[in-house]
């Protein structure tokens, strides 16, 4: 029985996934099966990513939130019209600023090269006055654009492309944010990186909120382009007319449906890409050396591998995987809205849907999400729900009934946190473990 | 029945035994001296010895009683002292701290037991408030054995008590050794320096690959040609 | 003379007495992330929401004693609650302990394992606070506001500029110098306390010594839980209290203890003031201050502020970058492995 359970255990699972999501749309809605569907997807996309970096290498990126970030600012900047009233009225300074940044690295090397006795102190001033030159052409440039239209735009817009390119430079950009910090922390023992990357998505997130210029800040960037219609033009179509008289429906629901439909199917082909890229990765030699060096570092880099530099390789890939779904996330959500990023919902619950999926297993990872998803959706109705309950008794008004109605929104990350610690506790290799030898 | 006796002792880290049926014992007053190549399984007997170690078969006996259950802790309130062969003293804390926290379990005024230590180690006096760390080799083992000797232990045992130490120290740490026994310790010692060793040791214990090759007086082994041969290099 | 006079007592008013109290705080907190390291070696991410936890408590209390009319004279109420926070943080840290780590612990497990429960119970720590409290600002601080006025000091003084010392920030600086002097003593003359400096230094060598290691974990825990507590009622009373505050103070608390030497008190302390000396100095606007010691056509235009108040966690990783790049080890050489 448990060979036969083993065996079958993904098919199993998934079905009783799919099961669990098909029940929403019979029971509840499809519009809420396709949204859980479409987050979940995004979810999954990112769970593949800290699947590669932890399952494959053991590194801990308490980051996640950051990188997403990155993800959607790449969208932003992909996509969005581009304002040349604000290129024209701070672009000159921008550049020279940006040139600043260039020239002070550029500096910073070549003086290090030349004066190694002094290294320390040179690199500093320099950096320094870099800094305040940059300040003194930036800050202007800031200015300038942000005064341009300021209600509705404010910023340097996008380049105007098409959404999709977004995904692939959100990528990049959490890529990059990657590199720079994995130089830095890895080599040194795992908890640093874990703190370092803490720090860069707290870092990423000030900018994105504050640096107007780039990103509108808390004012967001709505109206972003969408890969698919809009609903409003679909319901002209007289196939969406008939789909809704076929299913006894009105117009509204059909074209939600339909729009929700093409993002799943966009969302499944980048997961499949995805998944298909590392399942290859994993089982390649390469793959094995991961885990090789992950399950005795010390015999590897006895072996004469270098770790440090498989770390960077990882750790890289899987920031700019999360970046990719991050760059999804802003795209279904068609806005940009810096001041919703929390650790909360992006790193935390996608940690959860590792360790619970399965660390070290793509598969896991995948199911972990969707899991996870559909629970922390459905715990918010159960979780007040309960606590209706447990008030009924008493006045609307109730200073004790309402501060608890108020606590149950807290009840999903308590619930999680106590998954994530059960789980790492009672059952490691979650829900479809890592198979070993293979 | 010795005073503590290892016993047919089976066991090792993982799946594999290192230890193969081995046997050690040690009397009240007497060295007892563990020699053998590199790997041998020496530390890994000590430990055994020590409940550092979870023995398939076999028993270990202190003054009669079975311990072989007991936590390396227990055997510390029953009597026994250990000075491992590495990391055997806390860097961060001073000399004096190092045989405070040797102390550790014992209620009493300790401050005796010290002073005698203080005579064993006349150098550990002066260096008293000093880091453990900043020691030289030498003295860092006389740190660690004195650490060992502040719970007023029935039996000591020292891995390689001698390891990385000059020969002129060495010297001085066996006579130490031979003066700790003479009140009336039990000690069980592995030693690199087979030679010097035997030569103080009443016991002697030749092992090779986890078991008893010879087992004889300290006497006894050095005048064995076999054991000459191939272990005290002719 | 006087405009040098007025600059500095400027510069005491704004970085000096802030970053002092900052400091206090942040050396609090990074004293118990470096002892749970030492000794459990593990970087705890749970010690902010542990902060939050106790501080939410000690806010509690305060509240039932304002309820049954009880207040502390001139200072806060909340300090007499304190104690009673901090044993509730102990009870938390100790429950968590049992229910999470002690598992960890016996199985050997890779620190990043605990790490990684560690941000488990960070999150529920996060929660309960939240549940009880909500997620907004609390002021809990009564009692006299200020020790010394602006307007006093300008009386007594004659200057233009002002000082002005609040209550909080004395009792801050007055705790902290209690409390580290307390750790240190604990840490160095007592039997308990060298006994854990024994397990955080040869923990096999420990347990020949017959140092029991769940007593020492135990008083690990209690003592991070009173160091986080205490630094939490400290921050509260001197800014706010809100939870979510409390999680972003991790990342200078982080970096103060690795910039310390991470596993090493006195490194904790230094780091402490480092990082809130060099946040404050680097997000304070000089112009008044430059304006004061310069020429009057040389006065600055602009603020002068290298970094704006939001990016005042880039100086922590900023700094915590460069001791990585530097000098892992920290200041005080604290341990790499
Ligand atoms: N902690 C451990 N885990 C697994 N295997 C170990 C461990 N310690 C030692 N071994 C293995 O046990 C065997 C015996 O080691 P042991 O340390 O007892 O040798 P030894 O006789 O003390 O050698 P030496 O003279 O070098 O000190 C070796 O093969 C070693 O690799
Ligand atoms: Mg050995």
């Amino acid at each position: 029985m448990s060979g036969f359970f083993d065996k079958w255990r993904i098919p199993l699972l998934y079905t009783a996934m799919a099961l669990l999501l098909l029940a929403v749309g019979f029971g509840q809605s499809w519009t809420v099966m396709l949204a859980i569907l479409n987050l979940g997807l995004i979810s999954a996309v990112m769970a593949l990513g800290v699947n590669i970096q932890w399952g494959y290498a053991g590194l801990f990126n308490v980051g996640i939130m950051g990188f997403a970030a990155l993800g959607g600012l790449g969208v932003v900047l992909t996509a969005m019209p581009p304002v040349p009233a604000a290129w024209s009225a701070g672009g000159i300074n921008l550049g020279l600023a940006a040139l600043v940044i260039v020239g002070t690295i550029a500096l910073a090397l070549f003086v290090r090269e030349r004066l190694p006795g002094l290294r320390g102190p040179a690199t500093l001033i320099i950096v320094f006055a870099g800094y305040v030159v940059m300040r003194f052409f930036l800050d202007p440039a800031s200015e300038a654009i942000e005064a341009v239209n300021s209600a509705s735009e404010g910023y340097l817009g996008g380049l105007g492309l098409p959404v999709l390119i977004g995904w692939p430079v959100g990528g990049l950009f959490a890529a990059g944010a990657a590199y720079i910090v994995g130089k830095i922390a890895l080599g040194l023992r795992s908890d640093y990186l874990a703190i370092a990357t803490l720090g860069i998505s707290e870092i990423i997130i000030a900018v994105i909120k504050n640096e107007d210029w780039l990103s509108r800040g808390v004012k967001n960037v709505t109206g972003l382009p969408r890969p698919v219609p809009y609903e409003r033009d679909l319901q002209a179509e007289q196939w969406i007319i008939d789909l809704a008289a076929r299913f006894e429906t009105d117009v509204q629901t059909s074209s939600a449906i339909v729009v929700r439909l093409e993002y799943a199917l966009l969302f499944a082909a980048v997961l499949g890409i995805l998944m298909w890229l590392s399942q290859r990765a994993l089982h390649s030699p390469w793959g094995r050396m991961m885990r090789a060096i992950r399950d005795n570092r010390d015999a590897a880099e006895a072996m004469g591998k270098d770790v440090t530099r498989r770390h960077l390789q990882v750790f890289v890939m899987g920031s700019a995987v999360v970046g990719i779904g991050g760059a999804m996330l802003t795209t279904l959500d068609g806005q940009f809205t810096p001041s919703s990023y929390n650790p909360l919902r992006y790193t935390f619950l996608i940690w959860v849907m590792v360790i619970a999926g399965g660390s070290g297993n793509n598969w896991g990872s995948i199911l972990g999400a969707f899991l996870i998803w559909y629970v922390w959706v459905m715990a918010e109705p159960l979780g007040s729900g309960l606590m209706n309950l447990l008030t009924a008794g008493m006045d609307a008004d109730n200073g004790l009934r309402t501060h608890l109605l108020d606590g149950a929104a807290h009840m999903r990350p308590f619930l999680m946190g106590l998954i994530l610690l059960l789980v790492l506790r009672f059952a490691p290799r979650g829900l479809i473990p890592e198979r070993s030898g293979r | 029945m010795s005073f503590l006796a290892g016993t047919n002792m089976t066991g090792g880290y993982g799946a594999a035994d290192i230890l193969h049926d081995c046997t050690i014992a040690v009397d009240k007053g007497e060295i007892a001296v563990i020699v053998g190549p590199n790997g041998a399984g020496k530390s890994t007997a000590m430990k055994a010895v020590f409940g550092m170690l979870k023995l398939r078969q076999g028993s270990v006996t202190l003054d009669g009683r079975d311990i072989t259950n007991l936590t390396p802790q227990d055997r510390v309130q029953s009597g026994m002292g250990f000075v491992p062969q590495t990391n055997n003293v806390f860097v961060n804390m001073s000399v004096e701290e190092n045989l405070e926290m040797g102390a550790y379990i014992r209620d009493d005024d300790f401050s005796g037991t010290m002073d005698r230590v203080f005579d064993l180690f006349p150098i550990l006096k002066e260096k008293r408030s000093q880091p453990a760390g900043q020691l030289s080799g030498g003295q860092r083992q006389q740190v660690a054995v004195g650490r060992a000797l502040m719970t007023q232990p029935k039996v000591l045992m020292l891995d390689e008590p001698t390891a990385g130490v000059s020969p002129i120290v060495m010297d001085e740490l066996f006579d130490n050794i031979l003066e700790i026994a003479a009140l009336g310790i039990a000690i069980l010692m592995v030693e690199q320096n087979a030679r010097q060793a035997l030569n103080i040791a009443d016991k002697g214990y030749v092992l090779v690959q986890g078991a008893n090759r010879y087992t004889d007086t300290g006497e006894a082994l050095m005048a064995n040609p076999e054991v000459r041969k191939t272990f005290l290099g002719g | 003379m006087t405009d040098i006079l007025n600059a500095l007592v400027l510069l005491s008013n704004f970085v000096l007495i802030p970053a002092l109290s900052y400091g206090s705080q942040l050396a609090l907190g990074a004293l118990g992330v470096t002892l749970i390291y030492a000794v459990l070696r593990f970087s705890n991410f749970a010690h902010g929401d542990m902060m939050a936890l106790g501080t939410m408590a000690t806010i509690m209390i305060t509240w039932g004693l304002h309820a049954m009319g009880v207040s502390f004279g001139p200072l806060p109420t909340a300090l007499l609650a304190l104690p009673f926070g901090i044993l509730i943080a102990m009870a938390v840290a100790l429950v968590t302990d049992r229910a999470v780590y002690r598992f960890y612990r016996k199985q050997r497990s890779a620190p990043v394992v605990f790490v990684m429960a560690s941000v488990g119970v960070m999150f529920m720590y996060n929660a309960i606070t939240r549940i009880f409290i909500g997620t907004g600002d609390q002021r809990f601080a009564d009692g006299e506001r200020f020790v010394l006025k602006v307007n006093e000091f300008k009386e007594l003084t004659g200057l233009d500029q002002g000082l002005a010392i609040r209550t909080s920030q004395l009792i801050t600086v007055v705790v902290m110098v209690a409390v580290v002097a307390f750790v240190f003593w604990f840490l160095q003359k007592t039997r308990t306390g060298k006994a854990m400096r024994a397990y955080s230094d040869n923990e096999d060598l420990a347990l020949l010594s017959g140092i029991n290691p769940d007593r020492v974990v135990r008083i690990t825990w209690i003592l991070a839980a009173a160091l986080a507590t205490i630094a939490g009622v400290l921050y509260g009373l001197d800014k706010s209290f809100r939870p979510f505050v409390y999680f972003q103070l991790l990342l200078p608390i982080f970096a103060s203890a690795i910039v310390g030497g991470i596993g090493q008190p006195l490194g904790a302390i230094a780091g402490g003031f480092i990082v809130a000396f060099s946040e404050v100095m680097v997000t304070y606007a000089w112009k008044g201050f430059i304006t004061l010691i310069v020429p009057a056509d040389m006065a600055p235009e602009g603020l002068v502020q290298l970094l704006g108040t939001d990016y005042k966690f880039a100086v922590s990783f900023i700094i915590l970058v460069v001791v990585l790049l530097v000098r892992p080890t920290g200041i005080f050489k604290g341990r790499v492995i």
